[in-house]
């Protein structure tokens, strides 16, 4: 037996990445030394020309990976804060997303950008605390968000092997995750979801570290009779709708939980869907942090803003009562 | 068809083949501008007429292996890179036989085959991609320079000088090339600009030299030994090329009748053509112009005969992994 940590996981997916492909390169900030943990040895071991410790130049070198990736590397970019996102989202979003299409498919883009640490952290206040997988997914950039450290290997090492740009949000609240690893980890596909837990009564669709909440949540209530199922979408874009007919069509029953803005967040989108296609026997209902949330620094205020196990709990029952 | 072109190491060799390209590129653009008038190209274009010096002094000093970055205003960049002007138009009428199958239009087109990373419609946008593909040359210890174009309008964006520092910072074959026309849009560069463009490049350490643009043996010259340098290892090399769009910032301007240039500066300018100064390079040029002339006539005949895109395919291409997104409005 041997227990593997989220950031060990991602340490370990960046490792074999590199080993096994010589196109690939790290770029980021504090790299070399390893701060954010997911890069920690990756230069001693592989040099410093393939992990590249950056200048504090976000959009510079997120267009130099732009343009790496459409001269043959396969760069993977760490991010050590969320908000970086906002920075580059021309080179993610207008740029590198869109190469494919307007060269009419001739060229791709192989860019896969890892954010460790994304959501709150406490005491990381306004501008580092934000959790924005809803932006990528909106623009249809592929957006990966794990909850285990097996998931975290698994689809970072897709993601990179991917031909087109992939964001991988690797929640905050989920570094500290631990799995009972023996062997080698499996490659995860993106746009598979994964059903932790199944039940009959309800379908809890949970986002990142979100996930542990609704496992816990789902122990507690088996006590009391009611059968939660644990939908991890695990990718976001693209969504596994039809994992989710499955789940729905079994349960009927719909709550999500997701650590992001509600209005025109991934929770919507997956009510919308819900509501369009499957049959509902209860009006579906969705737990997020509030409209245009902006996470305050006092630990009580910033939780305050966080979907967490009781709200859950309050919106299954809510769903139950139908 | 398809011209001889850079890919193919001629095309621009002698003062006749760099006319012949110069006059290429006018005409394709007057064309342009004809078809816009026409209403056959949607959208419009920005027209490089009066800068062709520019794209092909530059172009001129590249091998085939070499890349560009391109602009809104790309597509003298293009043309001098060696793309076919039959494909060019195609795009730009947006037809599926065009560089981009119809799906880039005149602000992206790009022939990834020879070098052309895309005209880009964000201002500055190309010149850290311009750099990640010389890192990713230096990187396989590949001997190719990479041309990032742009204009002075992208002097004042902040990715670009990120950009001019880590190219620096890391000695990349980098040849910058600033066209500077006078004009970000419409706003003069001398109300724009604090300090100089050569001051920007050389804040990094970056050796900058200005340049006649209207002069395309000027440019060469210059472009040769940007180039050498780059191609050495001797890091990255700015290149202001002073120059003047004949034309708007857009064909909308005429139907709009905006008016913020003089018109003796634009007659003094055009005193200057970059077309005259090369035809005075060579003896008589009426074989070319005519060689030209039934190039482009053909480019006309294939682009407007060529079919539009089925809307079926209207995602074809959104990602290089075949995923189909669901279907949105044309559900």
């Amino acid at each position: 037996m041997s227990w593997l940590s989220y950031t060990k996981a991602l340490n370990r997916a960046l490792a074999d990445a590199l080993a096994d492909d010589p196109s690939v390169c790290l770029l980021g900030e504090d790299i070399g030394a390893g701060l954010a943990g997911p890069t920690l040895g990756l230069q001693k071991r592989f040099g410093a020309s393939r992990v590249v410790d950056t200048p504090l130049s976000e959009q510079g070198f997120t267009g130099v990976a732009v343009g790496a990736a459409l001269a043959g590397l396969r760069p993977v970019i760490e991010f050590q804060i969320p908000a970086l996102l906002f920075l580059v989202f021309e080179q993610l979003v207008n740029q590198a997303h869109k190469f494919s299409l307007m060269t009419g498919g001739q060229a791709s883009v192989p860019l896969t950008c890892l954010v460790p640490g994304s959501g709150s952290r406490d005491g990381w206040a306004g501008q580092h605390s934000d959790h924005p997988y809803g932006l990528f997914a909106h623009m249809g950039v592929k957006t990966v968000v794990p909850a285990t450290p097996t998931d975290a290997y698994g689809l970072l090492r897709s993601a990179i092997a991917d031909p087109d740009p992939v964001v991988v949000f690797a929640p905050a609240a989920a570094l500290g995750v631990r799995d009972d690893v023996t062997g080698p980890l499996p490659v995860i596909p993106l746009g598979r979801a994964r059903v932790h837990r199944p039940g009959t009564d309800v379908t809890v669709v949970a986002v990142g570290h979100l996930v542990h909440e609704a496992l816990a949540l789902a122990t507690e209530l088996a006590e009391d009779g009611v059968s939660v199922e644990v939908f991890d979408p695990r990718t976001l874009y693209p969504f596994d709708w039809e994992a989710l007919g499955a789940s729905l069509e079994k349960t009927g029953r719909l709550v999500v939980i997701d650590d992001s803005n509600r209005s025109c967040g991934i929770g919507a989108e997956i009510l919308a869907t819900a509501a369009e296609q499957y049959r509902l026997t209860a009006p579906p209902r969705r737990i997020t942090r509030p409209d245009g949330a902006v996470l305050p620094f006092a630990r009580e205020l910033d939780r305050a803003l966080q979907p967490g196990r009781d709200q859950l709990r309050h919106a299954v029952h809510a769903v139950l009562k139908h | 068809m398809r011209l001889r072109t850079p890919a193919d190491g001629v095309c621009l060799e002698s003062p006749a083949d760099r006319y012949r390209m110069v006059r290429l590129i006018r005409g394709f653009e007057e064309l342009a501008l004809e078809l816009v008038r026409s209403g056959d190209i949607v959208g419009g274009t920005h027209p490089y007429i009066g800068q062709e010096a520019v794209a092909v002094g530059v172009c001129s000093a590249l091998r085939p292996e070499d890349q560009l970055t391109s602009t809104h205003r790309g597509h003298g960049h293009v043309l001098a890179k060696g793309a076919d002007p039959a494909r060019l138009l195609a795009e730009l009428l947006g037809r599926t036989t065009g560089l981009n199958k119809g799906r880039g239009g005149s602000m992206h087109a790009a022939d990834l085959s020879l070098g052309i990373l895309g005209a880009n419609g964000i201002v500055g946008a190309g010149a850290p991609i311009a750099v990640g593909a010389a890192w990713a040359a230096q990187l396989a210890g590949e001997q190719r320079v990479v041309v990032s174009f742009f204009g002075d309008g992208a002097l004042n964006q902040g990715v670009l000088l990120e950009s001019f520092n880590l190219a620096a910072m890391w000695q990349l074959p980098v040849v910058f090339v600033c066209e500077n026309n006078g004009y970000a849009t419409t706003l003069p560069a001398a109300v724009a600009v604090a300090g100089t463009a050569l001051g920007r490049a050389e804040a990094f350490g970056i050796p900058a030299v200005a340049v006649d643009g209207m002069d395309t043996e000027a440019v060469r010259e210059a472009a040769l030994q940007a180039a050498a340098r780059a191609r050495s290892g001797g890091g990255p090399v700015f290149l202001e090329c002073r120059t003047y769009r004949f034309e708007g910032h857009h064909t909308m301007e005429r139907r709009l009748k905006v008016d913020y240039r003089p018109a003796e500066e634009i007659a003094a300018w055009r005193e200057r053509d970059p077309l005259l100064r090369a035809a005075a390079l060579i003896g008589d040029p009426t074989a070319l112009d005519q060689e030209v002339s039934e190039q482009l006539a053909q480019a006309r005949e294939f682009a407007l005969n060529s079919p539009a895109p089925d809307p079926a395919g209207a995602c074809d291409h959104l990602y290089a992994s075949g995923l189909r997104p669901r279907a949105g409005a044309v559900a």
